[in-house]
């Protein structure tokens, strides 16, 4: 099998499969977790909260008060990480067509070499996070086997993406091949470790809300 | 049928032929100067060249066609007015090709076996087309098998140049579901030095350079792991394209033709496959340097790659999904969604189960605990 074959390989059944799997298991596990339900809560709300868990969802997604000052590497980083991932997936011209091609939906595109900036950003957010994950004590304690494995899965479509767009480390063909085999062991595995928060964040976020709201402690 | 009553080869020297028809050693000289530079030579090296082809006797060449549209040939012979290029193959001894032969029939063939006798071990053998593995019968010339009359002309050929995708890798007849078994020359013949010229078909001034790289050196230029020269096949067409800075700032034409496409901004997104195809098109152009398929606004449909006609559409753009679509995403999530009751019911009956063995503590069993 030479390059091109891979590569067609990788746009082809692999990439089929790859989106049967991601498709199935995210709906998949969207039923398990509204399958499982909550027990009813019997007890009077401490407060009257109502939109609690609303609230909720968009104040969390800012940063709270002081907490640049206490977890500057974990705030920064995290923020640089997510907005250069978004940039680099949604507002790169041939991912754009990927999803026009699938979804009939497009949007204009920003040129290459801010894309490229935004997918160094992350490379180097996500490096400082893993480094800072393994020598901040606390950190390092609360990290197991699927935190180091959501990181690898994140950062191989970013790191092959980059090799690839300026022609490093292996042949163009090849190393493309490659970027799109690291992006379907990402959708394949997404919906079974933490990378599923893709979609449970917002989920979760208003089931905090909604909770501590009831329990009086107001978002 | 006497053999005296075919063509003698010419035995006089390609220097003696040049100057027969007029060319002037500072023309030939200009001739090299490019060849050299584009076999990425040392400009040294075209002195040298000149004197060795010069020198060299009329290389006998025998050209074999099987599965194949002659396009190769056509690329080769009319691609412009005659030029040094072409007046180089006339000065070859083409002793067998039987689209531009004179003789037919036996004739024909006893022309290519007498050149097969006459040069045993020294002779270049050119093959366009594939090889049909599938049924002997389905590609014959002159009631011989394409498989027999490659594997008996390879035997005592001094290299072999595969010209054109469906020699080198089987090209259109070896497109899914391959009808005839096509292969290439490289499949069958495993002991020969094989230079593999892909295109479909390939550029005049390559399949010249090689023939000038043997006549020079006696050996065959630098290969890729696909066998084909690194000096024409070393850069993509992308990576050489004039449009390439359009790719690099984001700049697309969005169909054939639009003023993007006029202005000269990139056409990845109608389908163009330059990032992953190695050839010259982008730095030799064709007719003579006129132009090539991404200048006059098409884009470029991998031609010189194995396999490229099966290699997803050839107007999606590289980025885009071969085949997958979104009613697919769909039935996947129908499935997920199917799963995911069948999860949930048996995490409740787990549940209601566990519920109804719970059994309750009895004073009884707390008083047994206490002694």
């Amino acid at each position: 099998m030479n390059h091109l074959d891979l590569l067609t390989f990788a746009r082809g059944d692999a990439l089929n499969w790859a989106l049967i799997l991601f498709a199935a298991g995210v709906v998949l596990r969207l039923f398990e977790i509204f399958g499982l339900g909550r027990k009813a809560d019997l007890a009077k709300p401490r407060t009257n909260s109502p939109g609690s868990g609303w609230r909720t969802v968009f104040t969390r997604s800012l940063p709270p008060q002081g907490l640049l000052k206490r977890e500057p590497v974990t705030y920064v980083g995290g923020y640089v990480f997510h907005l250069g991932l978004f940039a680099t997936i949604l507002f790169f011209a041939p991912h754009i067509e990927f999803f026009d091609d699938l979804f009939g939906i497009s949007w204009p595109n920003l040129p290459s070499a801010l894309v490229d900036a935004s997918a160094v950003a992350s490379i180097v957010a996500l490096c400082v996070l893993l480094a800072h994950r393994i020598t901040n004590p606390v950190k390092r304690m609360l990290s197991g086997f699927g935190d180091y494995l959501a990181w690898a899965l994140t950062l191989l479509p970013l790191l092959t993406g980059y090799l690839a767009f300026h022609h490093l480390l292996f042949e163009y063909t090849l190393m493309l091949s490659l970027h799109l085999f690291s992006v379907e062991l990402l959708l394949v595995l997404l919906p079974f470790t933490k990378l599923f928060h893709t979609f449970s964040v917002f989920i979760s976020r208003w089931y905090n809300g909604d909770i501590f709201g009831r329990k009086g402690t107001a978002s | 049928m006497k053999q005296t009553d075919f063509p003698k080869v010419l035995q006089g020297t390609v220097g003696e032929g040049l100057e027969q028809r007029g060319i002037t050693r500072r023309e030939f000289l200009k001739f090299c100067t490019a060849l050299t530079a584009m076999l990425a030579l040392p400009p040294s090296m075209a002195s040298v060249m000149a004197e060795a082809i010069a020198k060299a006797r009329r290389q006998s060449v025998i050209w074999l066609s099987f599965q194949e549209c002659t396009g190769c040939t056509e690329s080769i012979t009319r691609s412009h007015s005659p030029t040094l290029e072409t007046l180089i193959f006339d000065l070859i001894s083409l002793d067998y090709h039987h689209t531009l032969q004179a003789a037919s029939a036996e004739a024909a063939e006893l022309a290519r076996t007498q050149a097969m006798q006459d040069n045993a071990g020294k002779y270049l053998l050119i093959v366009d087309g594939s090889i049909p593995m599938g049924n002997p019968g389905y590609s014959t010339i002159a009631g011989i098998s394409n498989y027999d009359m490659l594997v008996e002309t390879a035997k005592g050929a001094a290299a072999i140049v595969a010209v054109g995708t469906c020699a080198t890798y089987g090209g259109l007849p070896k497109a899914d579901p391959n009808p005839t078994g096509a292969v290439a020359v490289s499949d069958i013949i495993k002991d020969k030095p094989i230079i593999n010229v892909p295109g479909c078909p390939p550029i005049p001034v390559v399949m010249t350079g090689v023939l000038a790289h043997f006549l020079t050196f006696g050996s065959i230029p630098e290969l890729d792991d696909l066998g084909r020269p690194k000096s024409f096949y070393g850069e993509t067409i992308h990576d050489r394209c004039y449009r390439r800075p359009f790719y690099d700032q984001g700049k697309f034409a969005q169909t054939f033709d639009d003023e993007a496409a006029r202005m000269g901004w990139c056409l990845f997104k109608l389908g163009c496959k330059g990032p992953v195809t190695y050839n010259a098109c982008a730095t030799t152009k064709w007719n003579d340097g006129t132009s090539f398929p991404i200048q006059s606004g098409h884009g470029c449909i991998g031609c010189s790659e194995p396999n490229f006609w099966d290699a997803g559409p050839l107007y999606k753009a590289l980025s885009m999904p071969v085949s997958a679509t979104a009613s697919m995403l769909g039935a996947a999530a129908v499935a997920g969604a199917a799963a995911g009751v069948a999860i949930t019911w048996h995490n409740h009956s787990n549940k209601a189960s566990a519920k109804a063995a719970h059994e309750k503590v009895t004073p009884q069993e707390l008083l047994r605990e206490d002694k």
